[in-house]
């Protein structure tokens, strides 16, 4: 038993009701996971399910544009439409595994409220999403295919009625519910053993782009670039290199309008150490330790915390993370469309859009991965309401 | 022994039970919140616990984060809550009621634990109830505290084994705070019937006072648990708000647990 720090971040910060179940979990971590019942058929569910492996697409002409060569994880072709999905059919199972017969889980735009669902019904377990209320209207197309899935969706009445009260109801619903219940935590953040069981399903991402790499260039790539919510797509993408220190790694945060003091998801580049939903991370916060609200144009990067192990990797200067406006967001997100026929999510266009953004920094010739973590199907309301179309 | 425990001890000894009522900073509303805060001190409150307002508390029901909630809308901060209390033992002196301050420990750890644990001493309080700091997390904390007389009171609850329990005893100061039910506060309004059991686990592992909280709303509930598990104190928080949101007075409140 540890406390899952990183470096000095992370941490198990939760009522004494919650310890046994997340103590529950990390014994299965270690007992069950590794085996092999476990591994073949999570193997067998990424393939056969979820779509896996994904194609790593070269980009032909914007390389030709931007003067070096720019890859796509394509994790936009999963399952559900984004990477979310990865980690729900790992926890669902191993939840399953542990006797479990219902998933509880947390969503802001709904794509990990789907990809639970999904899991859930898959698995022939119950599933309650707890969705803030002010995003049950701003994403009503998820909530609907929520529901066809099978889920029980609550809209969340209290706070600031997104996906940091949506949290806060999941972990209350989990008190009690824990005997039957597991929480499918949604990304590589809140009480140990979150942070690595998250990183742990999502770590496939990197390893298969790690592969696809040498086998198409033989080298390793010069940067890998992935957006930052929470973090669990960049962390996926990113574990996998840490020790290869030739690679640039550049995490994304959401910097909303980019105004001085405008609300933003920028915990890494803005924010300060403190303690929300279970762990030390770095948070948008006032002087009294009140949680600032958050924006982005992209709901799925709305979020005031990190996941501890960035704060970590940032600390030490491993990771980079940069920062995108809502507007160069729309900009890259319009620039994939037209270029290369691929309709990134407005999450995965945050890393899109540094790279354009940045592009005289990149030396010409270097290899450059983009994490495409989700399609943009689901955005297109905002994007009719942000982007004039014909 | 630390001077809530004392407390206790000697409430029970005249053979009363205590009582420990929780109210949120600056509820009902920051004018006022001083005077309920001394109608509860007179009517015969033990110890009050003083909620410190926090804008994500996960252990809370919908009754004390809407108080919490209201609160930061009014401006209450930890920094105003310590002033506050530092001004009432300045003026005044202290209050009869032992004071305990309970709250997330964002705002504690913004602070700075060295700074609150030294204005708070200051300020009268002599313990710290915080949900979100379990045994794995509270070493340093519960050090900082300590040096300063104030107790870091411990939470158990159904699903707290024995063994558990011991750790927690064995650092432990106070009063131990028993959560009756697996679920946030003011969500029943009944004890559940394992409460029998956690009382016993407790009582097992503690040599201190046990003081029960999370669904008390009268005197007669306690009434049905057997004598020799029967807790020391009771804790009432979110049937106290309700009732002064409504326009009750704390006297009519504290009625049936006085006479009692």
């Amino acid at each position: 038993m540890n406390n899952g720090y990183f470096g000095n971040f992370g941490g198990i910060f939760v009522p004494e009701l919650l310890i046994p179940p997340l103590r529950e979990l990390e014994q299965a971590m270690s007992e069950i996971l590794p085996g092999t019942e476990f591994q073949a058929k999570l193997d067998d569910l990424l393939r056969n399910y979820a779509g896996r492996k994904t194609p790593l697409t070269y980009c032909e002409n914007l390389s030709k544009k931007l003067g070096f060569h720019l890859w796509l994880k394509r994790e936009d072709l999963l399952h559900t439409g984004a990477h979310k999905i990865n980690n729900t059919l790992g926890q669902a199972l191993l939840a399953k595994m542990m006797g479990k017969t219902a998933l509880v889980a947390e969503t802001g735009a709904g794509q990990h409220g789907v990809a639970t669902a999904a899991s859930a019904a898959r698995m022939e377990m119950d599933c309650t999403i707890f969705m803030g209320a002010e995003d049950v209207i701003r994403q009503s197309p998820n909530v609907q295919r929520m529901k066809l899935l099978g889920a029980k969706v609550v809209a969340v009445e209290s706070g600031s009625c997104t996906l940091k009260d949506a949290i806060n109801a999941a972990l209350r619903y989990w008190i009690s519910s824990q005997k039957t219940t597991h929480y499918c935590f949604g990304t590589a953040a809140g009480p140990h053993p979150f942070p690595t069981l998250v990183r742990n399903f999502q770590s496939v991402i990197g390893r298969e782009t790690r592969e696809q790499m040498i086998e198409k260039t033989g080298r390793l790539p010069d940067r890998v670039v992935a957006c930052v919510g929470g973090g669990s797509n960049a962390i996926g993408m990113f574990h996998p290199f840490i020790e290869d220190t030739t690679v640039k790694l550049i995490g994304v945060e959401a910097a909303g309008t980019g105004e001085p003091g405008c609300y933003n998801s920028a915990p890494l580049n803005l924010g300060t150490p403190g303690m929300l939903h279970g762990n030390l991370t770095k948070l948008l916060q006032d002087a009294d330790g009140q949680i600032l609200p958050s924006h982005s144009i992209s709901a799925g990067l709305d979020y005031p915390g990190v996941g501890p192990e960035h704060a970590y990797l940032q600390s030490i200067g491993r990771v980079y993370y940069g920062l995108v406006t809502d507007s160069q967001t729309l900009r890259a997100f319009q620039t994939l469309c037209h270029s290369e026929g691929i309709l990134p999510a407005l999450e995965s266009s945050h890393a899109l859009a540094w790279v354009f953004e940045n592009s005289d920094q990149i030396s010409s010739g270097e290899q450059v991965v983009v994490n495409l973590s989700g399609r943009g199907d689901k955005d297109i309301e905002i994007l009719r309401k942000a982007i004039p179309m014909e | 022994m630390h001077i809530l425990e004392k407390t206790i001890s000697e409430a029970k000894a005249a053979g009363r039970t205590v009582l420990i009522p929780f109210i949120t900073a600056g509820f009902p509303s920051i004018e006022s919140f001083p005077e309920i805060l001394e109608q509860i001190d007179e009517v015969g409150a033990d110890i009050i616990e003083i909620g410190v307002p926090f804008s994500d508390p996960v252990a809370d029901g919908p009754v004390v984060e809407a108080a919490s909630l209201r609160a930061l809308q009014n401006g209450v901060t930890l920094q105003k809550i310590l002033d506050g209390l530092r001004h009432r033992v300045e003026t005044k002196g202290s209050f009869h009621a032992k004071i305990v301050l309970m709250g997330y420990l964002n705002p504690f750890f913004q602070y700075g634990m060295e700074r609150f644990a030294k204005d708070a001493q200051t300020a009268g309080v002599v313990g710290c109830i915080i949900p979100d700091l379990p045994l794995d997390e509270s070493r340093t904390i519960r050090g900082t505290l300590k040096e300063h007389g104030i107790a870091l009171i411990s939470l158990v609850g159904p699903n707290t084994s024995v063994q558990r329990m011991k750790e927690y005893a064995a650092v432990s100061e106070g009063y131990v705070y028993v959560v009756s039910v697996l679920g946030t506060t003011g969500t029943r309004t009944e004890l559940p019937p394992e409460v029998g059991d956690t009382l016993r686990h407790t009582k097992q592992a503690f040599s201190l006072p046990i003081a029960l909280g999370f669904g008390l709303k009268h005197p007669s509930q306690l009434a049905v648990i057997p004598e020799d598990i029967r807790p020391d104190a009771a804790i009432f928080g979110s049937s106290l708000l309700k009732h002064l949101d409504a326009g009750g007075t704390v006297a009519d409140f504290f009625a049936p647990w006085i006479s009692k």
